[in-house]
Protein backbone atom coordinates (compact mmCIF):
# COMPACT_ATOMS: atom_id res chain seq x y z
CA UNK A 1 0.00 0.00 0.00
CA UNK A 2 2.79 2.17 0.78
CA UNK A 3 4.90 1.20 -1.59
CA UNK A 4 5.14 3.96 -3.75
CA UNK A 5 5.15 6.88 -1.45
CA UNK A 6 7.81 8.70 0.15
CA UNK A 7 11.15 8.09 -1.85
CA UNK A 8 13.30 4.99 -3.32
CA UNK A 9 14.22 1.34 -1.73
CA UNK A 10 17.62 2.13 -0.87
CA UNK A 11 16.41 5.49 1.27
CA UNK A 12 13.90 3.63 2.78
CA UNK A 13 16.45 0.44 4.06
CA UNK A 14 18.97 2.69 5.23
CA UNK A 15 16.18 4.93 7.08
CA UNK A 16 14.93 1.71 8.35
CA UNK A 17 18.47 0.86 10.15
CA UNK A 18 19.54 4.80 10.89
CA UNK A 19 16.72 6.14 12.39
CA UNK A 20 17.19 4.27 15.66
CA UNK A 21 20.47 5.14 15.84
CA UNK A 22 20.03 8.71 15.64
CA UNK A 23 16.80 8.46 18.12
CA UNK A 24 19.56 6.63 20.52
CA UNK A 25 22.11 9.13 19.96
CA UNK A 26 19.75 11.83 20.72
CA UNK A 27 18.56 10.28 24.32
CA UNK A 28 22.41 9.55 24.99
CA UNK A 29 23.17 13.68 24.12
CA UNK A 30 19.86 14.52 26.82
CA UNK A 31 20.92 12.07 29.54
CA UNK A 32 24.57 13.78 29.64
CA UNK A 33 23.34 17.22 29.57
CA UNK A 34 25.25 17.79 32.87
CA UNK A 35 28.31 15.56 32.11
CA UNK A 36 29.34 16.96 28.51
CA UNK A 37 28.03 19.06 25.97
CA UNK A 38 24.68 18.92 24.49
CA UNK A 39 21.70 18.95 26.89
CA UNK A 40 17.88 18.97 26.65
CA UNK A 41 17.41 21.37 23.30
CA UNK A 42 20.24 19.43 21.07
CA UNK A 43 19.04 16.21 22.10
CA UNK A 44 15.62 17.24 21.48
CA UNK A 45 16.29 18.44 17.98
CA UNK A 46 18.01 14.91 17.23
CA UNK A 47 15.15 13.41 18.12
CA UNK A 48 12.71 15.63 15.65
CA UNK A 49 15.48 15.17 13.22
CA UNK A 50 14.81 11.09 13.80
CA UNK A 51 11.03 11.59 13.35
CA UNK A 52 11.78 14.15 10.22
CA UNK A 53 13.55 11.46 8.47
CA UNK A 54 11.19 9.09 8.70
CA UNK A 55 8.71 11.23 7.37
CA UNK A 56 10.68 12.06 4.05
CA UNK A 57 11.71 8.73 3.73
CA UNK A 58 8.73 7.13 3.55
CA UNK A 59 5.89 9.95 3.02
CA UNK A 60 3.37 11.36 5.11
CA UNK A 61 0.26 8.72 5.11
CA UNK A 62 2.54 5.96 6.54
CA UNK A 63 4.02 8.38 9.63
CA UNK A 64 0.45 8.99 10.59
CA UNK A 65 -0.25 5.29 10.84
CA UNK A 66 2.98 4.89 12.74
CA UNK A 67 2.73 7.99 15.18
CA UNK A 68 -0.41 8.38 16.93
CA UNK A 69 0.01 12.48 15.94
CA UNK A 70 -2.42 13.56 18.74
CA UNK A 71 -0.81 11.46 21.55
CA UNK A 72 2.10 13.29 20.64
CA UNK A 73 0.80 16.13 20.73
CA UNK A 74 -0.38 15.23 24.19
CA UNK A 75 2.98 14.52 25.32
CA UNK A 76 4.33 17.74 24.41
CA UNK A 77 1.50 19.33 26.43
CA UNK A 78 2.25 17.31 29.50
CA UNK A 79 5.95 17.71 28.89
CA UNK A 80 5.68 21.36 29.75
CA UNK A 81 3.24 20.98 32.67
CA UNK A 82 5.87 18.57 34.39
CA UNK A 83 8.22 21.26 34.42
CA UNK A 84 6.03 23.91 36.04
CA UNK A 85 5.53 20.44 38.30
CA UNK A 86 8.82 20.09 39.16
CA UNK A 87 9.53 23.73 39.99
CA UNK A 88 6.60 23.82 42.54
CA UNK A 89 7.82 20.61 44.29
CA UNK A 90 11.06 22.62 44.51
CA UNK A 91 8.83 25.00 45.83
CA UNK A 92 7.44 22.92 48.69
CA UNK A 93 10.61 20.93 49.13
CA UNK A 94 13.39 23.57 48.74
CA UNK A 95 11.86 26.36 49.22
CA UNK A 96 11.93 28.48 46.34
CA UNK A 97 10.33 27.65 42.91
CA UNK A 98 12.39 25.44 40.70
CA UNK A 99 15.00 25.58 43.97
CA UNK A 100 17.84 22.11 43.42
CA UNK A 101 15.72 19.90 45.92
CA UNK A 102 16.84 16.58 44.58
CA UNK A 103 20.21 15.28 45.94
CA UNK A 104 23.61 16.46 44.06
CA UNK A 105 25.42 13.31 44.07
CA UNK A 106 29.17 13.09 43.35
CA UNK A 107 30.92 14.62 40.57
CA UNK A 108 30.82 13.05 36.87
CA UNK A 109 28.36 10.30 37.54
CA UNK A 110 25.55 10.02 35.42
CA UNK A 111 22.82 10.44 38.91
CA UNK A 112 24.04 13.61 39.96
CA UNK A 113 23.13 17.60 40.26
CA UNK A 114 19.72 17.20 41.43
CA UNK A 115 16.90 18.25 39.29
CA UNK A 116 18.95 19.04 36.36
CA UNK A 117 18.70 15.82 34.59
CA UNK A 118 14.92 15.49 35.14
CA UNK A 119 14.74 18.89 33.53
CA UNK A 120 17.07 18.21 30.74
CA UNK A 121 14.85 14.78 29.95
CA UNK A 122 11.40 17.24 29.80
CA UNK A 123 13.20 19.79 28.01
CA UNK A 124 14.21 17.18 25.40
CA UNK A 125 10.80 15.71 24.91
CA UNK A 126 9.07 18.81 24.15
CA UNK A 127 11.86 20.00 21.92
CA UNK A 128 11.38 17.01 20.17
CA UNK A 129 8.18 16.37 19.36
CA UNK A 130 7.45 20.39 19.34
CA UNK A 131 9.22 20.32 16.16
CA UNK A 132 8.17 17.56 14.94
CA UNK A 133 4.92 18.45 14.98
CA UNK A 134 5.79 21.98 14.00
CA UNK A 135 7.08 20.66 10.04
CA UNK A 136 4.37 18.12 10.38
CA UNK A 137 1.55 20.83 10.42
CA UNK A 138 3.60 22.97 7.77
CA UNK A 139 3.71 20.47 5.50
CA UNK A 140 0.10 19.34 5.84
CA UNK A 141 -0.82 22.32 5.19
CA UNK A 142 1.01 22.69 2.09
CA UNK A 143 -0.30 19.49 0.72
CA UNK A 144 -3.52 21.10 1.16
CA UNK A 145 -2.97 24.02 -0.54
CA UNK A 146 -1.19 22.09 -3.70
CA UNK A 147 -4.29 20.05 -4.82
CA UNK B 1 47.51 28.64 13.46
CA UNK B 2 45.55 30.90 16.29
CA UNK B 3 42.14 30.88 16.43
CA UNK B 4 41.62 34.42 14.91
CA UNK B 5 42.90 33.54 11.69
CA UNK B 6 40.73 30.53 11.51
CA UNK B 7 37.53 33.12 12.37
CA UNK B 8 38.17 35.89 9.75
CA UNK B 9 39.17 32.74 7.67
CA UNK B 10 34.95 31.19 7.70
CA UNK B 11 34.14 35.32 7.94
CA UNK B 12 35.02 35.38 4.71
CA UNK B 13 33.68 32.34 3.28
CA UNK B 14 30.58 33.18 5.23
CA UNK B 15 30.32 36.46 3.54
CA UNK B 16 31.17 34.78 0.03
CA UNK B 17 28.38 32.50 0.80
CA UNK B 18 25.91 35.21 1.48
CA UNK B 19 26.43 37.32 -1.25
CA UNK B 20 26.16 33.78 -3.47
CA UNK B 21 22.82 33.35 -1.94
CA UNK B 22 21.54 36.71 -3.03
CA UNK B 23 22.71 37.13 -6.90
CA UNK B 24 22.08 33.28 -7.30
CA UNK B 25 18.78 33.04 -8.92
CA UNK B 26 17.70 29.28 -8.62
CA UNK B 27 16.08 29.31 -5.34
CA UNK B 28 17.69 25.55 -4.04
CA UNK B 29 21.17 26.34 -4.64
CA UNK B 30 20.70 29.91 -2.98
CA UNK B 31 19.10 27.81 -0.04
CA UNK B 32 21.96 25.38 0.32
CA UNK B 33 24.31 28.64 -0.06
CA UNK B 34 22.41 29.60 3.41
CA UNK B 35 22.96 26.79 5.11
CA UNK B 36 26.68 27.35 4.29
CA UNK B 37 26.12 30.40 6.16
CA UNK B 38 25.42 28.69 9.32
CA UNK B 39 27.68 26.04 8.91
CA UNK B 40 30.57 28.98 9.13
CA UNK B 41 28.47 30.48 12.48
CA UNK B 42 28.70 26.52 13.88
CA UNK B 43 32.60 25.94 12.95
CA UNK B 44 33.03 29.46 14.51
CA UNK B 45 31.60 28.67 17.69
CA UNK B 46 33.39 25.68 17.92
CA UNK B 47 36.56 27.79 18.09
CA UNK B 48 35.75 29.90 20.21
CA UNK B 49 34.83 26.45 22.79
CA UNK B 50 31.83 26.76 23.05
CA UNK B 51 30.38 23.50 21.69
CA UNK B 52 27.08 23.64 23.09
CA UNK B 53 26.23 26.34 21.22
CA UNK B 54 28.10 25.13 18.20
CA UNK B 55 25.28 21.27 18.44
CA UNK B 56 22.87 23.60 18.39
CA UNK B 57 23.51 25.81 15.90
CA UNK B 58 24.24 23.03 13.63
CA UNK B 59 21.91 20.59 14.47
CA UNK B 60 19.39 23.77 13.48
CA UNK B 61 21.26 24.79 10.22
CA UNK B 62 20.07 21.41 9.11
CA UNK B 63 16.42 21.19 10.09
CA UNK B 64 16.09 24.84 8.31
CA UNK B 65 17.52 23.85 5.66
CA UNK B 66 15.45 20.73 5.07
CA UNK B 67 12.09 22.64 5.84
CA UNK B 68 13.24 25.24 3.09
CA UNK B 69 13.84 22.32 0.83
CA UNK B 70 10.67 20.60 1.34
CA UNK B 71 8.88 24.01 1.33
CA UNK B 72 10.27 24.56 -2.24
CA UNK B 73 10.98 21.28 -3.80
CA UNK B 74 7.77 21.06 -5.41
CA UNK B 75 7.46 24.53 -6.75
CA UNK B 76 7.06 25.30 -10.39
CA UNK B 77 8.96 27.72 -10.05
CA UNK B 78 12.94 27.46 -9.39
CA UNK B 79 13.80 31.01 -11.33
CA UNK B 80 13.24 34.18 -9.46
CA UNK B 81 13.83 37.26 -11.43
CA UNK B 82 16.46 39.36 -10.46
CA UNK B 83 15.34 42.26 -8.32
CA UNK B 84 15.52 45.57 -10.07
CA UNK B 85 18.10 48.17 -7.61
CA UNK B 86 18.18 51.72 -7.15
CA UNK B 87 21.32 51.82 -7.82
CA UNK B 88 22.08 55.84 -6.03
CA UNK B 89 20.04 54.44 -3.17
CA UNK B 90 22.18 51.56 -2.75
CA UNK B 91 25.79 53.51 -3.24
CA UNK B 92 24.17 55.91 -0.17
CA UNK B 93 23.52 52.65 1.61
CA UNK B 94 27.29 51.24 0.91
CA UNK B 95 28.62 54.79 2.23
CA UNK B 96 26.93 55.23 5.12
CA UNK B 97 27.16 51.69 6.38
CA UNK B 98 31.08 52.07 5.81
CA UNK B 99 31.33 55.34 7.69
CA UNK B 100 29.51 53.83 10.43
CA UNK B 101 31.91 50.88 10.52
CA UNK B 102 34.91 53.42 10.39
CA UNK B 103 33.59 54.93 13.16
CA UNK B 104 33.31 52.17 15.17
CA UNK B 105 36.40 51.16 15.27
CA UNK B 106 37.13 52.66 18.01
CA UNK B 107 34.33 51.05 20.09
CA UNK B 108 35.37 47.98 19.35
CA UNK B 109 39.11 48.33 20.68
CA UNK B 110 37.51 49.14 24.12
CA UNK B 111 35.97 45.58 23.99
CA UNK B 112 37.70 43.29 26.87
CA UNK B 113 40.43 40.76 25.48
CA UNK B 114 39.27 37.06 24.70
CA UNK B 115 38.94 35.18 27.28
CA UNK B 116 38.92 37.99 30.08
CA UNK B 117 35.40 38.80 30.60
CA UNK B 118 33.89 41.97 32.69
CA UNK B 119 31.69 40.78 35.29
CA UNK B 120 32.46 39.08 38.30
CA UNK B 121 29.17 37.00 37.94
CA UNK B 122 30.57 34.40 35.67
CA UNK B 123 33.65 33.99 37.66
CA UNK B 124 31.65 33.15 39.97
CA UNK B 125 29.61 30.44 38.35
CA UNK B 126 33.43 28.88 37.42
CA UNK B 127 34.41 29.05 41.12
CA UNK B 128 31.46 27.27 42.26
CA UNK B 129 29.33 25.61 40.04
CA UNK B 130 30.23 22.48 40.54
CA UNK B 131 29.61 22.72 43.67
CA UNK B 132 26.74 24.10 44.00
CA UNK B 133 24.91 22.17 41.80
CA UNK B 134 26.90 18.90 40.95
CA UNK B 135 26.42 19.34 37.16
CA UNK B 136 30.03 19.48 35.28
CA UNK B 137 28.60 21.03 32.37
CA UNK B 138 29.01 24.26 33.61
CA UNK B 139 26.62 25.64 30.89
CA UNK B 140 23.95 23.17 31.77
CA UNK B 141 24.51 24.16 35.35
CA UNK B 142 23.41 27.59 34.88
CA UNK B 143 20.38 27.26 32.05
CA UNK B 144 18.86 24.69 34.47
CA UNK B 145 19.87 25.77 37.87
CA UNK B 146 21.16 29.30 38.24
CA UNK B 147 18.69 30.86 35.83
CA UNK B 148 15.93 27.83 35.49
CA UNK B 149 13.24 30.80 34.86
CA UNK B 150 14.72 31.57 32.02
CA UNK B 151 14.41 28.27 30.72
CA UNK B 152 10.63 28.58 32.05
CA UNK B 153 9.92 31.01 29.88
CA UNK B 154 11.67 29.71 26.81
CA UNK B 155 9.64 26.52 27.31
CA UNK B 156 6.34 28.86 27.38
CA UNK B 157 7.32 30.62 24.30
CA UNK B 158 8.19 26.99 22.27
CA UNK B 159 4.68 25.89 23.89
CA UNK B 160 2.74 29.08 22.65
CA UNK B 161 4.09 28.89 19.13
CA UNK B 162 3.46 25.61 18.31
CA UNK B 163 0.01 26.46 19.96
CA UNK B 164 -0.67 29.32 17.47
CA UNK B 165 0.43 27.06 14.71
CA UNK B 166 -1.33 24.21 15.12
CA UNK B 167 -4.67 26.88 15.33
CA UNK B 168 -4.25 28.78 12.74
CA UNK B 169 -3.35 25.82 10.07
CA UNK B 170 -5.84 23.70 11.48
CA UNK B 171 -8.84 26.92 10.96
CA UNK B 172 -7.50 27.03 7.62
CA UNK B 173 -7.71 22.90 6.60
CA UNK B 174 -10.93 22.72 8.26
CA UNK B 175 -12.03 25.52 6.48
CA UNK B 176 -10.96 23.89 2.86
CA UNK B 177 -13.02 20.76 4.28
CA UNK B 178 -16.01 22.12 4.92
CA UNK B 179 -16.06 24.02 1.55
CA UNK B 180 -15.05 21.19 -0.08
CA UNK B 181 -18.14 19.04 1.26
CA UNK B 182 -20.46 22.43 0.58
CA UNK B 183 -19.62 22.47 -2.89
CA UNK B 184 -20.30 18.52 -3.09
CA UNK B 185 -23.23 18.92 -1.21
CA UNK B 186 -24.62 21.43 -3.78
CA UNK B 187 -23.88 19.28 -6.92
Amino acid sequence: MHQNSGMTLIVKTVTRISVWMILLYGIYIIFHGHLSPGGGFAGGVIIALAFLNVMLAYGRKFTSDWLNISFLHDVEAASATLFLVIGILGLSIGGAFLANFMTKGELFALISSGTILPLNIVIGIKVGMSLFLVVWVLAGSKAVKGE
Amino acid sequence: MPVEYWLIFILIVMIIASIAALEMEDILSSIVAIGVVGLGVSLSFLFLQAPDLAIVQFLFEIFAVIILVRAFLKKDYHKEKPSTINKVLAGITVITLAAIFIFSISVFELLPPFGEPLMTTSQYYLDNGAKDTGAVNLVSSIILDYRAYDTLGEVTVLFTAILGAFTILRIKSKSKKDNSELSHASK
